[in-house]
């Protein structure tokens, strides 16, 4: 079981999961990144060193949907943990798509994905004999995300891009703290344990 | 005025030398897993390139990592200052740069800077 909780909240978690794995991919995602006209133009800052920084979270998440690809397919992940991994792969895959039209909003080029076989290896998948190793593996880049995405928030030239980093860092520790919350990892004990 | 100039990169050195000493590689490790850890691998190229033998190495020049087109032109080689400086402002040391990511404590970049010497002597 992904997270100790009582049969109650048990089965208000399945249904949680049962609905949301159904989600069409609306794209509200999308357009709650580049809806915004005013970062077309982006004349006031530097939208090209903006787009690296994008294209460096695109990066991170074409890794993620890998990483919880190669999870799902191993064999080793087991219900109701497989549908959560599904779940935060489909974040992934949002962030994803939110990106890429980010990027080409701003004139960009979106990086590509690499084969899943590539991730797999540079990750050292194969090392990977349990489910407990694939949520080990899992909260490990869910916490490097967030603090990545933290990170290069006083990069971005444009405050919209900022906040969009932000919103993507809270997506990620809320993966992580459902993750580090399944290997029964303690909750830090120090405040402004991210991104510091 | 020629003696300070030539002085001041060695001062330099050996204060940043001496940073690195009093620096603690255990706790970068740490550090490098928590911070550097979604984008950088030892042993692997990921988002950013692999990081084993970094020090020593040209800027920009891990084979078979695709870099930005400024940090595949930088014409320096990687020691301690440096790396000090690459993770204080990045876009400082190297205009057009991709990384974007900074440190902005100086003890926590003197303890990556010494983890990262760690696993670059051969
Ligand atoms: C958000 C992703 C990200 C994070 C986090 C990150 N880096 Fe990087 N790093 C990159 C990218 C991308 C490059 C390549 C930059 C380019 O090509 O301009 C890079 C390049 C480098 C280089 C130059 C290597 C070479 O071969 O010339 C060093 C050194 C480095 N990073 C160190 C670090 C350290 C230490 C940390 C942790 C404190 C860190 N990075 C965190 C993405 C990241």
């Amino acid at each position: 079981m992904l997270i100790k909780t009582t049969p109650a909240q048990y089965s208000a978690r399945r249904n949680f999961l049962g609905r949301s794995t159904s989600i069409a991919l609306s794209g509200a995602a999308v357009a709650l990144l580049a809806g915004n006209s005013r970062l077309a133009v982006a004349a006031t800052g530097n939208p090209s060193g903006d787009v690296n920084i994008l294209n460096v979270a695109l990066g991170l998440e074409h890794e993620a949907i890998a990483a919880y690809q190669v999870g799902a397919e191993s064999g080793l992940l087991q219900k109701p943990v497989l549908d959560t991994a599904v779940l935060f792969q489909s974040h992934h895959k949002q962030h994803r798509d939110a990106l890429v039209a980010t990027i080409e909003k701003l004139g960009g080029k979106p990086v590509m994905a690499k084969s899943n076989s590539d991730y797999a290896a540079s990750l050292g998948a194969g090392g990977l004999k349990s489910q407990t190793d694939i949520l080990n593996l899992a909260a490990r880049l869910e916490l490097g995300a967030a603090n990545a995405y933290i990170g290069v928030i006083p990069a971005f030239s444009e405050k919209d891009l900022a906040k969009v980093a932000a919103r993507l860092a809270a997506d990620e520790t809320m993966h992580w703290s459902l993750l580090a919350n399944a290997l029964g990892k303690p909750v830090p004990m120090a405040a402004l344990s991210f991104g510091a | 005025m020629i003696v300070a100039e030539r002085l001041l990169p060695a001062v330099l050195g050996l204060a940043l030398a001496g940073a690195a000493a009093a620096a603690d590689p255990g706790r970068g490790a740490g550090l490098y897993e928590a911070r550097c850890g979604a984008c950088h691998s030892l042993d692997a190229h990921r988002v950013g390139p692999l990081h084993r033998g970094v020090v020593g190495r040209r800027a920009g020049s891990a084979p078979g990592y695709d870099y930005s087109p400024a940090l595949a032109a930088a014409a320096f080689t990687w020691d301690a200052a440096l790396l000090d400086a690459w993770l204080k402002d990045p876009e400082a040391l190297v205009p057009g740069q991709r990384m974007g990511y900074s440190v902005a404590d100086a003890s926590d970049r003197g303890d990556l800077v010494a983890f990262l010497l760690s696993v670059s002597r051969r």
